[in-house]
């Protein structure tokens, strides 16, 4: 069994020193202070309707995701380490998207096999030859990393679609500075509420060219049913745009326009927060009721921007995840700075016979899922399952990548028998537009149940507020 | 604004406005059905209560007989009933989620706040000691919403479309309280009525919460038909009255021609109404009759309703 790394234990009961004051803390607080402030947090993000729905769930069963009030703590040097990692990791993803749907040197190169992108569900063909506005695809990118050493991390998936999980970032960090405002007098922890003024300005700056003035923006919600609608209803209200449906934008002209109680208004800017498919019913899925017909015409005329663009997927695809190191390598050439976590591709028959082999010890997961959902953990799996997911497995082995059980770091979270080490894992927010915008910490989600690996929220995780110190 | 915008701004102050309405008819309604002694026939109250909110045909389509359980479940929980309490609220709140950005914080906590508590009240607890206190919770939750939105939000088009799908619901549940019972109020050789038309009168008052209001605007300690009929139609005085309701409706209104730099057809449907309120006397209303009177206010309020949805391209 590997040691699993407990971030705020520095050995010989002395904390390690970027959490030196956050022990310090933890030590004057009661079980009743403890208990008051979390039943203030609950009360708080209840209030403001910070909720999100579980698919299948009922609708009334809107829950809270829970928060931990014990930060995860990051010193400057770590970050800046992390942070270039990060940004030359997303420098070279936008690069490939780019490749891809243009000259497609990189497989012409022979890096990547030929049919891994073309015969991919996630690569959009439409999208070929479209040159969106300062060439950028993905403008809003969460990387999940997940970190086994002080000095080891690792890159578990590229999220270039359309990340959430922001707005608590932005909440968590808004309830610790009401609960606890003390503690941020006591050291500088790096501000992180500019966010969504950052992001507006990304938005600004990749408006179509030919936008004279102040570009209109906005974003477009599949509506209130959505798991995530309280994060697109957040994110409008922040940057002070307009919230929109489908059915609130139409496409005239060539232009994209949406309904007010006056005239009609341009849009120039369409932070979109429905999937691709859904886009528009006639370029893609035509049953979308949620989407907006022709928009994607607009789009490819190059007289409005849709973020993140259509077909960005192909990049964080979990079956071209392993090839992302040559990816960047191949576009920056330099060597990552950030590390992949070794992973079989079952669609290999060699590779599957050891996966076969030890399930037990491996966690493997649907090559094109996400949520946590359709997932083995293997140490933590019933023998039962781990055989009903062999069959599953070996019937359709090129939907499957595996990977070894990684012993995520830890940090103290309150549990009802008090303190104890919870696995977390970091999905930082990164913003490309007129430049690269790397959000100091992101989100930390803990996996709430002892031992658990799966830090999902529709799996019981939670989140904490995360810190980077400034020097 | 987006339309949808508006839309939903004025749905969601026209459902919270109802779910109010509803919690003072039903107060009146139980309020008849505890005495069974003292009124025969609460079957018929029920089903005027029925009647007054529209929520008669609803009702028959679920239930053979009139039975006061199942009356109020029906209006208080009943999701298929779309004009039950738990609905208003429900839709209230879709709305105003749906339009959060748009909202103050104090706002929208009050309108999430009365759901989730709503949420946790459990059909099988409306036991016959608990509805009371929780009509009351209901007509001061609604209150914190309207106080929140009045002390709270910018005086912009925002506010104006909340404010018109308020006293367009307004109006329309007074004029129909009053429709139900036109009968009733009809003016008569002698203006001194029997016991039951005493209790009836005082009825259509208490459920516009006017029955005290009523004495000390007439300074009169009998109830009389004539006037109970010109306090909620003609007396701006009265803020549940169709010409105080119409006062809000022609300043929200004026305030989106501030606001937008224009007026419509809208704006004319709206004033013309007020102005008959305003040179209305109850002789002539009386003499042309009630009923029909009533009647073609409802149906000018529903127009006017219409008139603003298309002008202000709600979706």
């Amino acid at each position: 069994m590997t040691v699993v790394f407990n971030e705020m234990d520095g050995g010989g009961g002395t904390p390690r020193e970027p959490y030196a004051q956050v022990a310090d803390w933890l030590k004057t607080l009661s079980r009743a202070d403890v208990d008051r402030a979390l039943r203030e947090a609950e009360a708080i993000f209840r209030r403001q309707g910070i909720t999100f729905a579980v698919y299948g769930d009922d609708e009334a069963a809107e829950r809270l995701i829970p928060f931990d009030i014990i930060p995860r703590v990051f010193a400057a040097a770590e970050w800046r380490k992390l942070s270039a990692g990060i940004e030359q990791r997303v420098r070279a993803l936008n690069a490939f998207i780019h490749d891809l749907y243009h000259r497609q040197d990189i497989l012409r190169a022979g890096k990547i096999p030929h049919e891994f992108i073309i015969q991919n569900e996630a690569f959009v063909p439409e999208m070929v030859g479209v040159m969106p506005a300062r060439g950028i695809y993905a403008h809003i990118i969460g990387i999940d990393i997940v970190r086994v050493a002080a000095n080891e991390f690792y890159v578990l998936e590229d999220n270039c679609r359309t990340p959430s999980g922001v707005s608590y970032m932005l909440e968590d960090r808004e309830a610790m500075m009401y609960l606890f405002p003390e503690l941020f007098a006591q050291q500088r922890v790096a501000p992180v509420e500019n966010y969504p003024a950052m992001l507006r300005q990304t938005l600004e700056s990749v408006a179509p060219a030919g936008c004279n003035g102040e570009p209109t923006v906005v974003i477009l919600t599949p509506g209130i049913h959505n798991s995530a609608f309280f994060e697109h209803a957040f994110l409008a209200d922040e940057m002070g745009v307009e919230l929109c449906e489908g059915g609130d934008l139409f496409v005239d002209g060539g232009y994209l326009y949406m309904r007010t109680t006056q005239a009609p208004k341009r849009v120039d800017v369409v932070y979109r927060r429905i999937d691709d498919a859904y886009l528009d019913p006639l370029t893609f899925r035509h049953d979308s009721a949620i989407g907006v017909p022709g928009i994607f015409d607009v789009y490819r005329a190059g007289r409005v921007t849709l973020v993140n663009a259509p077909g960005t997927g192909i990049a964080d695809d979990k079956s071209i995840y392993t090839y992302i190191p040559d990816v960047i390598e191949f576009y920056t050439g330099e060597k990552p700075l950030l590390k992949n976590v070794p992973t079989w591709r079952c669609s290999d028959p060699q590779q599957l016979a050891y996966v076969l082999d030890h399930l037990p010890e491996l966690v493997v997961k649907e090559v094109h899922g996400s949520g946590g959902y359709g997932m083995l953990v293997g140490p933590t799996s019933t023998k039962k399952e781990i055989e009903a997911f062999r069959a599953r497995l070996k019937a359709r082995p090129r939907n499957y990548i595996a990977q070894p059980t990684l012993a995520l770091s830890t940090v103290p979270t309150f549990t009802k028998s008090g303190v104890a080490p919870r696995h977390v894992d970091l999905r930082p927010f990164v913003l490309s537009g007129d430049k690269v915008r790397v959000t100091p910490g992101g989100l930390t989600r803990v996996a709430l149940k002892k031992g658990s690996l799966v830090v999902n929220s529709s799996q019981g995780g939670g989140t904490k507020d995360t810190w980077v110190l400034e020097d | 604004m987006l339309g949808r915008t508006a839309s939903s701004l004025y749905w969601m102050s026209r459902y919270m406005e109802r779910a109010e309405n509803m919690a003072r008819l039903l107060e009146v309604g139980y309020r008849i059905s505890l005495m069974p002694g003292a009124i025969e026939g609460h079957r018929d109250e029920w089903r005027s209560t029925l009647q007054s909110c529209a929520c008669d045909h609803g009702y028959a389509q679920k239930h053979d007989e009139i039975a006061t359980a199942k009356v109020i479940d029906f209006l208080i929980f009943d999701e298929d009933n779309p004009s039950s309490i738990r609905s208003c609220i429900k839709t209230a709140r879709n709305n105003g989620r749906a339009v959060r950005t748009a909202l103050t914080r104090d706002v929208w906590e009050s309108i999430n706040a009365t759901w989730n508590e709503l949420a946790q009240v459990k059909p099988s607890s409306m036991t016959a000691d608990r509805l009371p206190v929780f009509l009351e919770w209901v007509k001061q939750r609604v209150m914190s919403f309207r106080g929140a939105l009045l002390g709270t939000m910018l005086r912009n088009d925002t506010y104006h479309f909340s404010q018109l799908g308020n006293f367009i619901e307004r109006a329309d549940n007074t004029a129909r309280i009053l429709d139900v019972k036109y009968f009733i109020l009809l003016p008569k050789a002698t203006d001194v009525g029997s016991d039951i038309d005493m209790q009836q009168w005082a009825q259509i008052l208490r459920s516009v919460s006017g029955h005290r209001s009523y004495r000390w605007f007439y300074r009169d300690s009998h109830y009389r038909p004539w006037l109970i009929s010109e306090f909620l139609i003609l007396r701006e005085e009265m803020p549940r009255s169709l010409i105080f309701s119409y006062g809000w409706i022609n300043r929200g209104l004026q305030g989106l021609a501030d606001h937008y730099g224009a007026t419509y057809e809208c704006h004319r449907q709206a004033s013309e109404t007020h102005e008959r309120l305003r040179t209305g006397r109850m002789e002539n209303i009386f003499q042309s009759g009630l009923h029909e009177f009533l009647q073609d206010f409802i149906n000018a309020n529903t127009r006017l309703s219409q008139s603003i949805a298309t002008t202000y391209n709600f979706p």
